[in-house]
């Protein structure tokens, strides 16, 4: 079964993945979603929009992925309490998706099982929906906390809860984590998060499109590059603007840079939470390197602002990119002596080896994505799958493991990082003469985009409709973690408590890109 | 009881609890080293403690006099058992109140409080914290016993400074059970310190602590005792260590003069332990905590092998 046998009136968008539009009416929005999951397809992301003028008044809309592509599905909704069909019997992860999009705009799912806020912990006005239009918050009653928030129990002899966040004992971002546990053994673990929701997607719509990739370059500060990228891939497609290769290059060879510095971060932390502090002030040492030379080359150490509508912002020149590459030398050199410390050290694969499993079977049922992913046989990878260019002269080769278990998501990493640091010598010796920037022009009228882009946690989807004053109506920011973190839940199942934070650290979730 | 006695006796407990801070500031110290870091000063657990005096002392709602008085109570414990450990002299008015027996009870004592301390507050921390210490404890005492009773079988008694006094100052002899005995006394001392493979004292991973967990709600000078009193249990281990298996250097009752050289050595030989301990929580990672029982076990075996043969080699 392919696209072409849903019958869809699809149409292409000018991203350079294969991205489909389409609206559905309820039962095409069903039909759809059975066909897709029926032959294996993952969904990316479910979200609301909600216009002043024109159109439908609110639409549900859903990111739907398949071997040949991104299906966007739009069902415009005439009155908001009649909600589309719930997803999750397809795609369980929709679940969490699905409870946002009811605390932003009020369109509920149909039939859905789940109905407790997920975002809204009470602190919100009584009955505000940010993202509705016409929604003025000031003046509501403001809600009280603490809310209370259903956990589910688990009953039993000796089972006990063990409430851990939001406020953890280190400097992380909050979440709130409940343990159901007896003795050391974890029976269960549930999730609450939207302690860092920050209303992006409502502000989203007071910016300007030109400035609005800023905004997008902060959903998650670890994925910065991906989220600008598939933000100006979103909007450049909304605009039909085309880039040059330079800059095409200049934004992968950042994102590949952004991908190693968050893999030897967590290769770094991953040691040293069982322990060996020795990993971490040696992979510590190196991503600072790393980050400095981000910093010189793209005027940012997480390269922050460097990608823009039209293309980059910094252009590194000739002796700046052969730095880039002798660094690639360096950096390869000393983390293959690290993976060497790694994977002979006794204790440390003990810690590794076999905790945190996530089978296979489960990852394609959870719909586990990314790097994750990868490292539990969920062999997806925009890169290699949907190559879009530069991706597509690069060859990138897939890493990947089965054991879905701490060790297999750190043999991912070094594997990813020793393909990136690839790329980045390919990138930096081959780069495309000419500007690295063109001018992205509005078109004044409604357009909408989407951007895709297999960051270093996995894909991020956005997704912007403009009006016809070229405002931004809806920009969609999705992280990967939102398919990831209830996958996480059903880790750290039968593992004991003290292998939870090391189960974490090897998934490194985003909070801020999830609870936005 | 002379005077020279009091003398050795005052000295000890004031080094002991003056040296306490410098001995874990001198492992953090080469622990940075070892692992590439800049390391902070020496003096850091100084200014650590004093930091913390000079903070207020914050105490849940519902705590109980317990809560407050366990720390004082552990403070305590430490300073009775460095102060029955012979470090310097063998001349301890004191010693002949406690044996070997009293001090683990000493120790015993203290975990006993600060688990029920911990308990308390009534915090999930807490009780995940008394029950791990308790699961590192009913295994370590037992291991820890059996190896203080090697090196009495050796002097036929239990008294710490008659067993110094034999190791070190009759005739050089081999007694192969005190390798085995040492072994095991090294695997608790880890244990019981809360070090690397059994704990990390870096850690800032609740989920993950054992002795880090029953301080979670302490603060101010509750909170510096506590880790002073942790600063003097691995002072008071390093010594009962030293005094078993490197006891040359300890001066004797009938020599008090030779405190002078007494102090010099205990200060070389705590600094080459520190610095192995730092060495050894470099190179290894933290073992699962069910692996721990097997680790206690391991050294609960050895120190009985120890007793095993230094019994049948005396016969």
């Amino acid at each position: 079964m392919t696209l072409e046998d849903l019958q869809l009136d699809r149409a292409r968008l000018g991203a350079p993945l294969p991205i489909w539009h389409a609206r559905v009416d309820s039962e095409g929005w069903r039909a759809c979603a059975s066909a897709i999951a029926g032959q294996g397809g993952r969904l990316i992301a479910v979200w609301g929009v909600e216009r002043a003028a024109g159109g439908a008044p609110a639409s549900a809309c859903a990111a739907l992925a398949l071997t040949e592509g991104l299906v966007w599905l739009e069902l415009p909704l005439e009155q908001r309490p009649g909600g589309y069909p719930d997803l999750t019997a397809w795609f369980p992860c929709a679940d969490r998706m699905q409870r946002a999009l009811r605390d932003l705009s009020g369109i509920a799912a149909q039939g859905s099982g789940d109905r407790r806020p997920w975002l809204d912990h009470g602190l919100w006005q009584a009955g505000a929906r940010p993202l509705q239009a016409d929604q003025v918050l000031a003046g509501l009653p403001a809600g009280s906390l603490p809310a209370d928030y259903a956990f589910v129990r688990v009953e039993g002899d000796g089972v006990h809860e063990i409430a851990v966040g939001p406020v953890h004992a280190g400097i992380i971002e909050p979440g709130h984590f409940r343990f159901s546990v007896v003795g050391e053994k974890v029976l269960r673990l549930e999730e609450r998060l939207g302690y860092v929701h920050k209303g992006v997607e409502r502000r989203f719509t007071e910016l300007p499109p030109l400035d609005a990739h800023r905004l997008a370059g902060r959903v998650s500060g670890d994925t910065t590059v991906g989220f600008a990228w598939a933000y100006c891939m979103a909007l450049e497609s909304a605009w039909q603007t085309e880039l040059p290769r330079r800059a095409q290059e200049l934004r992968a060879l950042m994102l590949e840079r952004e991908r190693v510095a968050n893999h030897l971060g967590d290769l770094g932390a991953l040691g040293n939470d069982a322990a060996l502090a020795f990993g971490l002030t040696q992979f510590s040492r190196l991503r600072e390197d790393w980050q400095r030379l981000s910093g010189e080359a793209f005027g940012h150490r997480l390269m922050m602002d460097a990608i823009v509508p039209g293309g980059v912002a910094a252009d590194p020149a000739a002796p700046m990119l052969d730095r880039m590459r002798a660094q690639c030398d360096s950096v390869e050199r000393s983390v293959r002596v690290l993976r060497a410390v790694y994977d002979e050290h006794a204790g440390l694969q003990d810690r590794f080896v076999g905790t945190g499993q996530v089978t296979p079977s489960l990852a394609a049922q959870l719909g586990l994505a990314g790097m994750a992913g990868r490292a539990s046989a969920q062999a997806a990878d925009l890169r290699c799958d949907q190559p879009w260019s530069p991706y597509d002269g690069l060859a990138v080769r897939k890493a990947g493991r089965g054991d879905g278990d701490v060790a297999a998501r750190v043999a991912v990493r070094f594997d990813e990082v020793f393909e990136s640091l690839r790329l980045i010598r390919a990138l930096c010796s081959g780069l495309a003469p000419g500007a690295a920037r063109v001018d992205a022009r509005a078109r004044g009228r409604v357009s909408i985009g989407a951007g895709w882009v297999e960051a270093w946690r996995g894909e991020v989807f956005v997704a912007l409709e403009l009006g016809p004053d070229d405002r931004i109506v809806r920009c969609h920011c999705h992280d990967p973690s939102w398919q990831n973190w209830p996958v996480l839940e059903h880790a750290v199942m039968g593992n004991i408590v003290a292998d939870f934070p090391l189960i974490n650290k090897s998934f490194n979730l985003s909070y801020s890109g999830h609870d936005l | 009881m002379s005077f020279s006695g009091v003398l050795s006796q005052l000295l000890e407990i004031v080094i002991a609890i003056a040296l306490a801070p410098l001995l874990s500031g001198w492992v953090n110290q080469w622990r940075a080293w070892l692992q590439n870091r800049s390391a902070p000063g020496l003096l850091q657990p100084y200014r650590m403690l004093h930091k913390l005096f000079n903070k207020e002392s914050m105490v849940a709602d519902h705590a109980s006099s317990l809560f407050r008085m366990a720390p004082y109570l552990k403070f305590g414990c430490m300073v009775l058992a460095c102060s029955i450990i012979p470090t310097l002299s063998t001349d301890l008015p004191l010693a002949p109140a406690a044996d070997t027996i009293a001090l683990v009870g000493l120790f015993a004592l203290a975990r006993v409080f600060i688990s029920l301390a911990a308990m308390d507050i009534g915090t999930a921390f807490g009780s995940m914290g008394a029950r791990r210490e308790m699961l590192v404890g009913f295994l370590a005492e037992p291991a820890l016993l059996t190896v203080l009773f090697s090196a009495s079988l050796i002097s036929k008694s239990t008294s710490l400074t008659t067993i110094v006094e034999t190791l070190a100052h009759r005739d050089f002899a081999i007694y192969p059970g005190m390798a085995f005995a040492a072994v095991a006394f090294l695997m608790v001392s880890l244990a019981e310190n809360a070090r690397v493979p059994i704990d990390n004292p870096a850690t800032h991973l609740e989920l993950t602590m054992l002795h880090e967990a029953l301080l979670l709600e302490y603060s101010g000078r509750h909170l510096a005792l506590l880790e002073w009193a942790a600063s003097l249990k691995l002072f008071a281990y390093s010594c009962i260590g030293l005094a078993l298996f490197f006891p040359w250097g300890i001066a004797e009752a009938r020599a008090p003069a030779a405190m002078l050289l007494a102090l010099p050595a205990l200060l070389f030989k705590l600094g080459v332990g520190g610095f192995l301990v730092a060495v050894w929580e470099t190179v290894n990672a933290k073992m699962r905590i069910f692996r721990v029982p097997e680790f206690l076990a391991t050294a609960f075996l050895l120190a009985v092998l120890g007793m095993l043969v230094q019994l049948l080699l005396a016969r």
